[in-house]
């Protein structure tokens, strides 16, 4: 019913994106090692998200870190992980299946975003390097802005459909707002 | 539409991503406890007009459960506060007594 090429910003769901779940104690030494290991630095601030060129690693909770990574490199990660955090109350997983990852890309991101989700877009609340979860329509979901003009949104694989369908109605052409825009 | 600041991630989460969970301080009775005791514990609730504790879950978000304090005439909020806890930090009642001398609830004043 729906179809893509009408919408005012690209929109693509991508499946190349690992993603690992990763519960511990934030402020464990153990746990500070291995994301040295894995090449990232600090551990991301309260709703922060830090990135390398490989890896990002986002702020979910005062417990629970989710790691984004390319997908054939998350066997070796969850590994390199978990052997740091042997012996710590703790949780590293694969959960790449269990999510889905749609990318947008374009001038008028914020606006798409702000019609589904109850977050001030503006960029003096929401900007990029940080992570926020939250709901688009009737379903949870993250979104983190890689850059002024990409934003990258994750959510249940399950309700996978209903994310895209939603995703193409805020953003069919000739429904453009004409805030926040950056081009 | 309420908005409570959750303490876990310090977000000010507008009631669509929240999910209520009733009266907060509860004190369980299982197995064991007086008839009296269940049956309080599984249906005597607090309804009052003014000052109110309840549990939230930050469902669409952190995923937390925390506390509120909040004013059910008013919608007023008084402010929310940590889930590992049996009863409101004494900061939260200071504020409650600022705006509503006297109040009092269950045995909290
Ligand atoms: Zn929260």
């Amino acid at each position: 019913m729906f179809d893509a090429s009408t919408t005012y910003v690209s929109l693509e769901q991508d499946t190349s994106l690992g993603m690992i779940t990763l519960r511990a104690d934030l402020a464990s030494d153990k746990l500070k090692k291995a994301i040295n290991e894995i090449g990232l630095g600090d551990l991301p601030a309260q709703r922060q998200i830090v990135s390398s060129s490989e890896l990002s690693l986002g702020w979910m909770s005062p417990d629970e870190l989710m790691l984004f990574c390319a997908s054939q490199n998350v066997a070796d990660i969850v590994q390199t992980i978990a052997d740091h955090l042997a012996g710590e109350h703790s949780l590293v997983v694969d959960v790449s299946d269990a999510r889905a990852h749609f990318v947008l890309k374009g001038a008028h991101i914020r606006e798409v975003i702000a019609k589904l989700a109850p977050v001030d877009l503006d960029p003096t609340q929401f900007d990029v390097g940080e992570l926020r979860r939250t709901r688009f329509g009737q379903i949870a979901a993250a979104f983190w802005f890689s850059d002024q003009t990409t934003a990258h949104i994750i959510c249940f694989r399950s309700v996978a459909a209903y994310m895209h369908e939603q995703l193409i109605r805020a953003a069919a052409s000739g429904s453009e707002m004409g805030i926040w825009s950056e081009a | 539409m309420l908005i409570f600041q959750c303490p876990y991630c310090g977000i000010d989460a507008d009631e669509t991503e929240l999910s209520p969970g009733g009266e907060a301080h509860l004190k369980r009775f299982g197995p064991g406890a007086s008839d009296e005791d269940f049956e309080s514990y599984l249906f005597m609730r607090e309804n009052p007009k003014g000052v109110h504790f309840e549990r939230w879950r930050h469902s669409n978000g952190c995923g937390k459960w925390f506390h509120a304090a909040r004013c059910t005439m008013t919608l007023e909020v008084f402010g929310t506060y940590s889930a590992q806890t049996f009863e409101p930090p004494q900061e939260i009642k200071d504020k409650i007594s600022q705006k509503r001398p006297g109040w009092s609830w269950r045995n909290f004043s």
